[in-house]
């Protein structure tokens, strides 16, 4: 079973990449309201049942992949 | 006193400190990551570097390799822990300190000798210095904009376990002095029992003033005594 993670920096925390990408695409005349950037994360694992793999990458998101003081995570399922 | 250098794949300071505690007359040992067993020590020093070429997060991976655990449980003992820049950022990453350590607010690597203000010097690490003394020490990093939530931030005011803050050479505390965007200025924290110091500043890199200067050789002498 095969699951997305993308993890951003939660609303609070100042992203200073994304502000340098969000001015350079407005220097090239293309505009936005807002961009944060994060990570993306493609995960398998050997499970049949959908709630035990959630659980599972759930559990491999906030024991290393995320820091839970400055990030936040979505799961979903590919 | 005895003291243990944990070396990770990419740390880059370890011998810079080895130097620093065998001329303060500590009897140093290196450690590898993939030890599981820690030798008697008194003091256990995170070096600065790039563990793990900071790949995914700086300090994520060492803070989860074998040797961590007798890391935690040594300092859970009392053990005393010392974690320079780098070794700051895994602190952060195994619970031991709590906070971050994000980007530099200018996006740039930032290594150049900036000064720092000792807010606390009635802990083990700093009885040595004096209070408010103002200290020029080299930072060399590229995530070491401190960061936490207001909870951690009211706690380390309150129980005095803010270590150091970024300053001017008269002392001013202010934005002018801030190199990396930190929360109020911090430098350096201590955890609540204040056995455990992260720090940024490189305080290895001051201890001999042929090549800079002696404003580090405290911390260490503060640790004897």
């Amino acid at each position: 079973m095969k699951f997305s993670i993308t993890v951003t920096l939660k609303k609070d925390v100042l992203d200073p990449q994304g502000k340098v990408v969000q001015n350079t695409l407005i220097n090239l005349g293309l505009n936005l309201k807002n961009i944060r950037q994060g990570k993306y994360f493609e995960i398998e694992v050997d499970e049949k049942n959908e709630a035990i793999a959630e659980k599972k990458v759930d559990e491999m998101c906030r024991k290393l992949l995320v820091n839970l003081i400055i990030e936040d995570y979505k799961i979903n399922k590919l | 006193m005895k003291s243990s250098v944990i070396v990770f794949p990419g740390s880059n300071c370890d011998r810079d400190i080895a130097v620093a505690l065998k001329r303060m007359q500590f009897k140093n040992k290196m450690v590898w990551h993939k030890e599981t067993k820690l030798p008697k020590s008194d003091l256990i020093v995170l070096p600065g570097g790039f563990s793990y070429g900071d790949y995914l997060r700086s300090g994520a991976i060492a803070g989860k390799s074998l040797i961590i655990d007798e890391v935690i449980r040594a300092a859970n003992d009392g053990c005393l822990v010392l974690g320079i820049c780098n070794g700051f950022q895994i602190l952060t990453e195994t619970g031991l300190l709590r906070g971050t350590l994000l980007r530099n607010k200018n996006l740039k690597f930032i290594n150049k000798d900036i000064q720092v203000k000792v807010m606390n010097n009635q802990t083990k690490f700093s009885n040595k210095y004096k209070k408010n003394e103002v200290l020029k020490i080299n930072i060399a990093h590229n995530e070491g904009n401190f960061f936490t939530d207001d909870n951690h931030l009211r706690e380390l005011k309150e129980n005095n376990l803010i270590a150091f803050k970024y300053c001017d050479e008269k002392g001013n505390i202010d934005d002018h002095s801030n190199p990396n965007g930190s929360l109020e200025n911090i430098a350096g924290i201590y955890n609540s029992k204040k056995n455990i110091l992260g720090m940024m500043p490189h305080p290895e890199r001051m201890v001999d003033k042929l090549i800079s200067n002696t404003d580090g050789v405290n911390l260490f002498s503060s640790l004897l005594n």
